[in-house]
C-alpha cells in the first residue's frame, strides 16, 4: 500500500544497517495511512463538502461542474482541473466508466493518483557519496525538511550523514541547522554569516570524502524564484558541488508550502531552469491546504512528489504515496 | 504562464474595447476570461464567483449599453470592481493615546512573522519611535536568535528569555517592560501556528488577553493559494486580528490570496513586504494591487498617454498608408517620434499589461541609444531612399553610414528590418490577423483550458 522509506530512497549498493524488521513494518505502515488520512481529514471535509457521496449519484452537467469547483479550491489549477474533469466526463459519456457513482469516484481517484504519478522515481543516494541539495521559497521548511530527512537516514538507516549549513544569509539559519544536527546525529559543516555558500559545499563534501561519509544535504537560503541574481547564485552552489563530483548533486528537492496556490507552478519551473529539479517535498500538508499544486506540478512539468510533511513530529516528514493520497482526498 | 494569461486577458479586453456594440455572449466571453485570470492569481474560488457575477449585472446594464463605446466602458468597470474589492484607500493601525502601542503578529508557519516584524520596527524606527520586539517563538529553533539579530538591525530592544519560557509569561513580561521603559510600540513576534492547532491557537489567544494588543495582524503569504480564505476565517475567530501584512510581494505573485482575505473577512491589507531588505517594506496601496493582479499594468493612463500625443488625423493617414501598402521610412521615423513623445520606452513598458512580469523585458533595459542610432540614419538619408529603400545599394550605404556616424552594419540591419517590418504588414493589411490564441501559442504557450463554470 503506501510506500516506506526504503522504497523511496535508491541507496545502491549500501545497505541500511538499522532498517526495521519486517514484523514491525506491518502495523507501522498502517500506522502511517492512519496518520496521512487523520491530517487530511481536514482536506476531506472540506473536498468531501464538495465531493460527496452522493456527487455522483446523479451525472449531469451540475456533478462536473461541482467536481471542477473542489479542484480548483484544492489549488489543482485551471489547466489540470479541466483536463481530469474533461476526461472522466468523456469517459462517462462513452461508456468506459460506467454512470454509477462508486465507479465514477472510483476513477477519478485512479486519474488523480496517475496524474500525480507523473515522473515518479526513488531519491537517488547511491552515489558515493551521494548529494542531496535542497531549494526552495523562503519560509517553506527546507531547513526543517532537511533536519527530518538526516534524521531518518542516520537513525534509521544508519547512515553517515553531513549537513552543510548552505544558508549563510537568514539570521540563525545556521543555529536551526546546528539543533537539527545534533538531534539526528550528523555532523555539521558551517561557515560565518555572509559566506559563500558554494565554499559551504564545497568543504562538506570535501569532509564527506575524507571521513567516508554516505550522505552530504546541502541546505541553501531560501529566495524568491525571480530573482535572478540568487537563482544564478545557486546555480554556482549546484556548479561548484559538480566540480567536485561529475554527476553531484545526485538529487536536487524543492520545497514547496501546501498552502502554495498556482504561484506554485512558477517556482518549481524557474528553480527547475537554474538547479534540474528532481523532486518535490510538499510541507506542512497538515492544515486545511490540500496541496493540489503537487498535481498541477506533476501534470504540467513532470516534477514528481517524493515526500510529505504532515506535521511537526520526525516521523510526520513521509515518503508520497500518490494512490494513498489521492484516496485521502476523495474516500470517505 | 502569468505572462500569458494577462495578455490572454487583455486581448479580451481589447477584443471587447473595439467593438462598437456588445452582445450578451460577447460579454459572457469576456467575464470567462476574467475567472480564469483571478482564479490564476489564487484569488479564492468563491470570491471568484460573487466577483464575476456582480461584475456581469454590471456590465449588462444601461451604463454599458447605452454608451457610446461600451468596450472602454467594461474595461473601466472592471477596474472600478476591482479596486472596491480590495477596498478602496488604505487603512491605519491604532496607536496607543499612552504608553506603548501593542501588535500582536500572528499567522502560519513560514508566512514571514519574524522578518516582518523586525520591518515593522523599522518602519516604526524611521518615524523616531522607540521600538520593543518580543520574542514569544519558542518552539522554532533558533526563532528567538533570528528576531535578535533581525531586531538588532532594526535598531529595536527584543525582549526574549530563550525558549524554555512560557510565550504567554514572555509576552506580559514584555509589555510590563515596555511600560517601565516606555517604548512608544511593542511588537508581539508569536510562533507560527495552523489555524486548525487547537493548542496554539488557545496560547494566541491568551497571549492577546494578556497583552490587550492595539493590533493584531495576520501575515499571509502573497503566494498562499485557494485557503487562505479558511486560514483567515480561522484566525478571524480566535484572534480577531484588524489587518493584513502580506509578505513576499516580491516575486511574481497575484497576492490574490490576501485579496481574497478582505473580500472575505473585511480586514484590510496594511502592509506589504516586498524584499529581503529590511527596508523593502511600505504601507499598502490597494489600486495598485488591483491592477496587479489582473496583469493589467497602468493600460488605462497609457492609453491617455497615447490620446495626447498621437494626432488623429496622422493616424488615419497612416492607416490608410498601410492599408494601400505605402508605408515608408518617413513613415517609420515619424512613427517613432510620436511615440518617444510619451516618455522614455521602459517607462512606458511597464504601463503594459504582463510586461512587467516578463523575465527577458525586466532584465534588458530598453536601449534608448539603439533608437537614436536608427533615427540618426533615416536623417541621414535622402527623401527618395526613405520612400524607397530598395534603391539603397552599396555606395549610398557608406554614405549614409557615415553621415550618421554609423557603420555600414547598422544601415544594412535597418533597411532589412524595414523589409521584414512591410512584409509582415502587408499581410496584417490582408486581413489575415493571427488571432490571441495563435499568437499565444506562439509564443510557446499552452492552449487556454476550457472552463465549465462562467
Amino acid at each position: 500500500m503506501s510506500t516506506s522509506w526504503q522504497e523511496i530512497i535508491d541507496l545502491g549498493a549500501r545497505t541500511p544497517v538499522a532498517a526495521a524488521s519486517p514484523g514491525e513494518e506491518q502495523p507501522a505502515r498502517r500506522g502511517v495511512f492512519k496518520r496521512l488520512r487523520e491530517s487530511l481529514s481536514k482536506s476531506r471535509q472540506a473536498l468531501t463538502e464538495e465531493i460527496s457521496a452522493s456527487l455522483f449519484d446523479r451525472i449531469d452537467e451540475e456533478t462536473w461542474e461541482l467536481l471542477e469547483e473542489a479542484l480548483i479550491l484544492a489549488d489543482a489549477g485551471a489547466p489540470t482541473t479541466a483536463a481530469v474533469v474533461e476526461r472522466l466526463e468523456h469517459e462517462v459519456d462513452s461508456g468506459a466508466v460506467p454512470a454509477d457513482g462508486v465507479a465514477v469516484r472510483d476513477r477519478l481517484i485512479e486519474m488523480l493518483a496517475e496524474v500525480a504519478s507523473t515522473g515518479r522515481a526513488p531519491i537517488d543516494l547511491s552515489g558515493e557519496p551521494a548529494v542531496l541539495m535542497m531549494v526552495g521559497v523562503n519560509g517553506t521548511g527546507k531547513t526543517t525538511t532537511i533536519g527530518k530527512i538526516a534524521w531518518h537516514l542516520s537513525r534509521e538507516m544508519g547512515l553517515k550523514v553531513i549537513l552543510a549549513a548552505g544558508d549563510t544569509y537568514r539570521a540563525a539559519a545556521a543555529e536551526q541547522l546546528a539543533e537539527w544536527a545534533q538531534r539526528s546525529g550528523a555532523e555539521l559543516i558551517r561557515a560565518d554569516p555572509g559566506a559563500d555558500p558554494g565554499s559551504v559545499a564545497y568543504d562538506a563534501i570535501s569532509a564527506a570524502r575524507a571521513r567516508e561519509a554516505d550522505v552530504v544535504i546541502v541546505d541553501t537560503a531560501g529566495r524568491l524564484h525571480t530573482q535572478s541574481n540568487l537563482m544564478d547564485e545557486l546555480a554556482k552552489v549546484r556548479r561548484v558541488i559538480a566540480k567536485q563530483i561529475p554527476e553531484a548533486p545526485h538529487e536536487t528537492l524543492i520545497s514547496i508550502d501546501a498552502t502554495t496556490g498556482q504561484n506554485g507552478l512558477r517556482q518549481a519551473k524557474l528553480f527547475s531552469e537554474a538547479v534540474e529539479l528532481d523532486g518535490v517535498v510538499l510541507t506542512k500538508l497538515d492544515g486545511t491546504a490540500k496541496g493540489g499544486i503537487a498535481l498541477a506540478i506533476a501534470s504540467e512539468l513532470g516534477i514528481p512528489v517524493k515526500l510529505i510533511g504532515v506535521g511537526e513530529t520526525l516521523e510526520d516528514l513521509r515518503p508520497f504515496d500518490p494512490s494513498d493520497y489521492a484516496q485521502a482526498l476523495l474516500a470517505e | 504562464m502569468f505572462d500569458q494569461l494577462s495578455d490572454r486577458l487583455q486581448a479580451t479586453l481589447s477584443g471587447v474595447r473595439s467593438r462598437g456594440k456588445l452582445s450578451e455572449s460577447d460579454i459572457d466571453a469576456a467575464m470567462r476570461e476574467i475567472r480564469l485570470a483571478l482564479l490564476e492569481a489564487d484569488v479564492n474560488f468563491r470570491v471568484v464567483k460573487s466577483f464575476t457575477k456582480g461584475l456581469k449585472e454590471r456590465c449588462l446594464g444601461s451604463e454599458v449599453l447605452d454608451s457610446l463605446d461600451p468596450g472602454q466602458q467594461v474595461v473601466k468597470i472592471v477596474n472600478e470592481e476591482l479596486a472596491a474589492l480590495m477596498g478602496g484607500t488604505g487603512s491605519e493601525l491604532a496607536m496607543a493615546n499612552s504608553g506603548p502601542t501593542v501588535i500582536l503578529m500572528a499567522g502560519l508557519q513560514g508566512s514571514g512573522k519574524t522578518t516582518a516584524c523586525a520591518k515593522l520596527a523599522q518602519y516604526f524606527g524611521k518615524q523616531n519611535k522607540d521600538v520593543a520586539l518580543a520574542a514569544c517563538d519558542v518552539y522554532r529553533p533558533a526563532a528567538v536568535d533570528q528576531l535578535v539579530t533581525m531586531g538588532e538591525r532594526a535598531g529595536a530592544h527584543v525582549y526574549e528569555r530563550g525558549t524554555d519560557a512560557d510565550p504567554v509569561e514572555i509576552a506580559s513580561w514584555a509589555l510590563e517592560q515596555s511600560h517601565a521603559e516606555r517604548r512608544d510600540v511593542l511588537i508581539v513576534d508569536t510562533a507560527g501556528r495552523l489555524h486548525i492547532d487547537q493548542d496554539l491557537m488557545d496560547e494566541l489567544s491568551r497571549i492577546r488577553k494578556k497583552t490587550k494588543p492595539h493590533d493584531v495582524l495576520l501575515v499571509v503569504d502573497a503566494m498562499t493559494g485557494q485557503d487562505a480564505v479558511g486560514v483567515a476565517e480561522s484566525f478571524a475567530e480566535t484572534a480577531e486580528f484588524d489587518g493584513v501584512v502580506m509578505t513576499k510581494l516580491d516575486g511574481d505573485a497575484r497576492g490574490g490570496a490576501a485579496l481574497s482575505v478582505k473580500a472575505v473577512t473585511g480586514k484590510p491589507i496594511m502592509f506589504a513586504s516586498t524584499g529581503e531588505k529590511i527596508e523593502d517594506f511600505d504601507r499598502f496601496h490597494p489600486d495598485r494591487m488591483a491592477q496587479r493582479i489582473l496583469g493589467m499594468g497602468d493600460v488605462l493612463s497609457l492609453i491617455e498617454k497615447a490620446e495626447q500625443q498621437v494626432d488623429e488625423q496622422a493616424a488615419d493617414d497612416l492607416r490608410d498608408k498601410l492599408r494601400k501598402d505605402q508605408f515608408t521610412l518617413e513613415d517609420f521615423l515619424t512613427q517613432m517620434q510620436q511615440v518617444r513623445k510619451m516618455g522614455p520606452l521602459s517607462g512606458l513598458l511597464g504601463m503594459l499589461p504582463g510586461m512587467g512580469a516578463m523575465k527577458q523585458l525586466k532584465n534588458a533595459d530598453v536601449d534608448e541609444g539603439e533608437l537614436d542610432r536608427v533615427e540618426a540614419i533615416i536623417l541621414s538619408m535622402t527623401p527618395a531612399e526613405r520612400a524607397d529603400p530598395g534603391i539603397i545599394k552599396g555606395s549610398r550605404r557608406k554614405r549614409i553610414a557615415n553621415g550618421s556616424g554609423t557603420r555600414v552594419q547598422h544601415v544594412n540591419q535597418l533597411v532589412k528590418q524595414f523589409d521584414q517590418m512591410r512584409t509582415m504588414m502587408r499581410s496584417m493589411a490582408s486581413g489575415k490577423m493571427p488571432d490571441a490564441q495563435q499568437l499565444a501559442q506562439m509564443q510557446g504557450g499552452a492552449p487556454r483550458p476550457k472552463m465549465r463554470r462562467r
